[in-house]
């Protein structure tokens, strides 16, 4: 694995993190956007690891960083859902276009 | 032992959050109106209070060792520094929740019928606002930051029968997660660039690192983590979420949001920035210093300007505080010197933060008054549009003089909190030769008088549609007397609040 260089799996991470973005900002189902954030999560993950390996490897700090980074992605998808169950229950809809009724 | 003494202000919160929780849990429902739960509130933020001022005296007087980023490196506490400008943040966290705490009970019984849960929620956001202060390391600073958004997101969705609430908490919670997402992947950069995610490790590693490094990791690091951090703090182009989330939180939690997320996103760039890259200050690679500065002006702009046409009191206060935010940034953008030469000293080197501090800490208590006398009208009129301040003057004349001073405040006319901040912030920028900063800043303030006096004006030289008087409950008179003592305690007794937070801002300056 040590002969695959660190490029490629930063670009790797970038690629994903970028993909994740997109989602999350031209996605217009909430459920979508929380895929996007995702992904941008695990492109994190990704270069976290992957330093760990060629930066650092005589420490697990990267690897620590990653698996705290996987719990709060669970924490955050429970909230996340939380609410958009709750703002389904009220609007009937998880399309954040519908979601607009505080316009000025 | 000596550690956990020094987590004491922690352990009071994080105790009295659990008591709250489970006394919900055990009483259930028919006697969640005990106002037992926010008296809990109350008692742990000012036990959180006299327990960081105790710490404060026993370092002292020698009895206590602080744990100083500067000065100690490694050991059981490597993840928090427990120094003076974590111990500001910690008491001003504390007297947050405790206003806030005070300003909820009516709003909260004439909403909804789970209480308890609210108020240990609360108590957890302060908590999280005292981690996010003091962590040092890459690792409890996004788990600290994480700690506030979710329960900062849950506050603002409290009310899950309102539609305004349950939308806010998902336009919050979905710009703010994709913000927290953008700065951990910004945290990720700078190990694999440093090796490392300790704050003063990674600024001994760049010291010794070469352009490249700079240039392609800590360049783009520096930049995402700006997002994450001005997301929470609400900098013009992050903003988005705020008029959003002020509007259709509970109206406490919007009091909440305006100045507990503020302060912590402040606390944890000024951190970020001078420990981890007092290099790059001005350097062409990642010159935060000017990135910053066109965010302030921005900021500021953008907020005032935009504040003119709102309708809505929460949503003008969204944007007013977008306009402070960029006030604040000034305080952070004449931290460093302008002319790297090395006779920069302490004092100034720490006007700007000493500035920012003592705005924030004018803001808190204009902020929060300003809020309870919003939610007392709210109470009354079922309303937050400004229309239903028309001859508040004669409904209650009480209410209407202070929201007039804390309005004084918030334009920063002379003998108020937000004068002092003012005055502050503008001076640093001018010491360190930011003229534009300072005459951005003093147009945007003019600017900022005509929204705000035109409240003035419905409350004191409209009709009144309806004229029956509002009463208000204890919690809520005293959070407004408290808040007026102290607007005018900082501007007229200034002195001692000044060595306070001169204090907490000269320990950074070590490490610079």
């Amino acid at each position: 694995m040590q002969n695959i260089p660190l490029t490629w799996w930063l670009s790797v991470a970038t690629a994903l993190f970028s993909l994740g973005l997109y989602g999350a900002l031209s996605r217009k189902n909430a459920i979508a956007i929380l895929m996007g954030l995702e992904l941008m999560l695990n492109a994190v993950n990704i270069n976290l690891v992957a330093f760990n390996r060629y930066i650092t490897p005589q420490n697990v700090t990267g690897q620590v960083f990653a698996v705290f980074v996987i719990a709060i992605a669970a924490a955050e998808a429970a909230v996340a859902l939380a609410i958009i169950i709750a703002a389904y229950r009220q609007r009937g809809t998880v399309n954040v276009d519908d979601l607009d009724s505080m316009k000025f | 032992m000596n550690n956990l003494l020094l987590l004491l202000p922690e352990l009071i919160i994080l105790i009295v959050a659990f008591a709250v929780f489970i006394l919900d849990l055990v009483w259930g429902q028919e006697r969640s109106n005990s106002s037992v739960f926010p008296a809990l509130t109350m008692l742990g933020a000012l036990g959180a209070v006299i327990a960081t001022v105790f710490i404060w005296a026993q370092a002292g007087s020698g009895a206590l060792q602080l744990r100083v980023i500067a000065t100690d490196s490694g050991g059981a506490l490597s993840m928090l520094a427990v120094d003076q400008f974590a111990m500001f943040f910690k008491i001003y966290a504390a007297l947050t929740v405790g206003l806030v705490g005070l300003v909820s009970t009516d709003y909260i019984r004439a909403h909804t019928s789970f209480r308890g849960e609210f108020y240990a929620m609360l108590l957890m956001a302060g908590l999280a606002l005292m981690l996010v202060a003091s962590s040092t390391n890459l690792v409890m600073i996004f788990l600290a930051f994480e700690f506030l958004s979710i329960t900062s997101y849950l506050l603002t969705g409290y009310l899950r029968d309102n539609d305004f609430s349950v939308e806010a908490a998902l336009k919050y919670f979905l710009y703010g997660s994709v913000a927290s997402t953008v700065m951990v992947f910004g945290f990720s950069l700078i190990y694999g660039a440093t090796g490392s995610v300790d704050l003063r490790d990674i600024a001994t590693a760049l010291a010794s690192a070469d352009g490249t490094v700079a240039g392609y990791l800590v360049m783009p690091a520096i930049v995402l983590i700006i997002v994450g951090v001005g997301f929470k703090i609400a900098l013009v182009p992050f903003h988005q979420w705020s008029p959003e989330a002020y509007q259709g939180a509970p109206t406490p939690i919007t009091a909440f949001l305006s100045v507990g997320p503020k302060a912590a996103g402040f606390a944890l760039m000024v951190r970020i920035l001078t420990i981890a890259f007092p290099g790059f200050a001005h350097t062409a690679a990642a010159n935060w210093v000017a990135i910053l500065m066109g965010i302030a002006i921005l900021t500021m702009t953008f907020g005032n300007v935009v504040a003119i046409w709102q309708t809505d009191i929460k949503r003008l206060f969204a944007y007013s505080s977008i306009a402070h935010a960029g006030y604040m940034l000034i305080g952070v953008v004449a931290i460093a010197p302008q002319y790297v030469g090395g006779s920069q000293t302490i004092e100034g080197w720490s006007q700007g933060l000493n500035g920012l501090l003592i705005y924030l800490l004018g803001y808190l208590f204009t902020n929060i008054g300003a809020f309870a006398i919003i939610i007392a009208v709210e109470n009354k009129t079922g309303s937050s549009s400004i229309s239903k301040y028309a001859g508040l003057i004669k409904r209650s004349p009480f209410l209407a003089v202070a929201f007039f001073i804390f309005l004084l405040s918030l334009i920063g006319i002379p003998p108020t909190a937000g004068f002092v901040g003012k005055l502050f912030v503008f001076g640093a920028a001018i010491n360190q030769q930011m003229f534009v900063l300072a005459i951005v800043g003093i147009v945007n303030s003019v600017i900022s008088v005509y929204y705000y006096l035109n409240i003035a004006r419905q409350m004191f030289f409209e009709d009144v549609e309806d004229s029956t008087p509002i009463t208000v409950s204890g919690g809520l008179n005293a959070a407004v007397a408290i808040s007026l003592a102290l607007v005018f305690a900082i501007a007229i007794f200034a002195q001692p609040f000044i060595t306070w937070t001169t204090n907490s801002a000269q320990i950074l300056a070590s490490s610079f």
